[in-house]
């Protein structure tokens, strides 16, 4: 296969790489880790020309913990947030979402960046970030803009990325004291498939009653959603098990899967609600307090 | 472009397009044919090399992406001509039609890099981005279990005896180490040398 037609630029700082995105306009496209770039090339899914390489920035792979957020740089690689002590102590479940996804060799090279910027609505990572309240820090020519994850994606392979418009860092905030996160998952293989359902569950309990909670779900819709009726359910309740299967059930109502090759959608309703119930109980186990 | 990195302990100077694939650049300019493309979009593992000691799928690594990194291909595993623990552990079954064995020998070894005595959970996972389309993982797992024993088995075999030198004189382990400086430092001159021929 050859790719040879493509010229390679190599911006400095942030602000050269967001001007040379938009000055190119859509033939180009930001260059991370390659891993959905580099099969889209090669069967020329699009006008790609240029390729801007986000390498050449400085800082955009860090990943830092301060007093209220976990940044995390769009140029981690999924391997490198995996392994992450900060994550390991701010969310783990964002660890084990990631090493629950494709193998050694993506993860290697694959960025949380790209995980968010491909738009799949079948991605792993977006679902816990949503439920643990994540925002998104985009740099664009005009200046940054930060927003919820949630509103981040606008369809399959679409977000609200404008031209030259790219996404710096994912911000975590630091989780409640007690409070705990699951991301469940279902493929049809262990490795190397995509989720046929993935549910994220974030609690925060406060002397036995639920104080925060968020769900949020991936291929079950065209992008990762965040099942806002969940947390009315769940929020002021105590943590016990019929709490629990009204909000799987309000998050199997709200999912809007499809059916194809993996599942039907009758059967991605029912994993929605088995996967957020399993999620809820881990998330609460975790929070400190066992499920009644 | 011109792209500068290390492939198989040697240093090389390559002038390639920069958007060309790894693979293509190790197979078709460095002619290092031992990877193999197998699926081309990342999802099989025939062709996964390490770069700066990570396994990684080369049909999915950009050329640029190898400027000053450090790249080891499965023609990089035998020394002077020897055949690794693992290559020797994958001949008695291990290696079947032979087209993800590259790739399979390369993710064994960043396993075994790390991990030197690695449970059958633990070696499935490292190769769970490698298949195999004879479908039979039973052997090569059984394969790497075995070179991870023999590598424990001499790593063993050399322990005590290295410990008997130290103790007894001071001189036995003071020279063991200089002579593995220099064979290592010994190594770019001969790869230079072996440049130079080719050219």
């Amino acid at each position: 296969m050859e790719i040879c037609d493509f010229a390679l630029h190599r911006p400095a700082s942030l602000a050269e790489a967001c001007e040379m995105g938009r000055m190119l306009g859509p033939g180009a496209r930001f260059l991370a880790g390659g891993t959905e770039l580099l099969p889209d090339l090669k069967q020329r899914r699009d006008v790609t020309r240029h390729l801007v390489d986000l390498r050449s920035v400085p800082g955009l792979r860090d990943i830092r913990l301060d007093s209220s957020y976990l940044h995390i740089g769009c140029l981690a690689t999924l391997s490198e947030v995996a392994e992450s002590s900060d994550v390991h102590k701010t969310l783990p479940a964002l660890s084990e979402a990631i090493l629950s996804m494709a193998a050694y060799q993506i993860r290697n090279r694959g960025t949380l960046g790209g995980n968010f910027c491909g738009g799949v609505p079948s991605a792993d990572t977006p679902p816990i970030c949503i439920a643990a309240g994540a925002q998104v820090r985009l740099a664009g020519v005009d200046g940054e803009r930060t927003l919820p994850a949630e509103q981040f994606f606008l369809g399959p392979r679409k977000t609200v990325l404008d031209p030259g418009e790219l996404l710096a860092e994912v911000l975590i905030p630091v989780q409640p004291a007690r409070s705990g996160s699951s991301y469940q998952r279902f493929a049809l293989r262990r490795a190397t498939a995509l989720a046929v359902v993935g549910v994220a569950a974030r609690v925060a309990l406060e002397k036995g009653r639920i104080t925060q909670a968020r769900v949020a779900m991936s291929a079950v819709a065209p992008v990762p959603m965040l099942a806002a009726e969940c947390s009315g359910i769940l929020e002021g309740q105590s943590p016990v098990e019929e709490v629990f299967e009204r909000a799987a059930k309000a998050a199997a109502l709200a999912s809007r899967a499809i059916s194809d090759l993996r599942g039907s959608a009758g059967y991605r309703r029912d994993l929605v609600r088995v996967l957020t119930l399993r999620a809820l109980r881990e998330a609460a186990a975790r929070a400190g307090t066992r499920p009644a | 472009m011109k792209i500068r990195c290390r492939v198989n302990g040697v240093s090389r100077e390559v002038e390639t397009p920069p958007m060309v694939r790894l693979l293509d650049m190790l197979r078709e300019t460095l002619r290092l044919t031992g990877t193999k493309e197998g699926c081309g979009e990342g999802e099989c593992g025939a062709c996964t090399v390490l770069l700066n000691g990570q396994p990684v799928n080369s049909c999915l690594v950009p050329a640029c992406h190898a400027e000053g990194a450090s790249i080891v291909t499965v023609e990089g595993l035998s020394k002077r001509g020897k055949l690794s623990p693992l290559q020797e552990a994958f001949l008695h079954g291990g290696a079947q039609c032979g087209i993800c064995t590259p790739g399979m020998l390369m993710a064994a070894q960043a396993l075994l890099q790390e991990n030197g005595a690695p449970k059958e959970a633990v070696i499935r996972e490292a190769l769970a981005g490698n298949l195999c389309r004879c479908t039979g993982y039973v052997k090569i797992v059984e394969a790497v279990r075995e070179a991870a024993k023999v590598t424990r088995a001499a790593a063993a075999a050399k322990k005590p005896a290295r410990k008997k030198k130290a103790a007894g004189k001071e001189k036995a382990g003071g020279k063991q180490k200089p002579a593995m400086k220099k064979a290592a430092r010994k190594k770019p001159a001969t790869s230079r040398g072996k440049r130079a021929r080719r050219a």
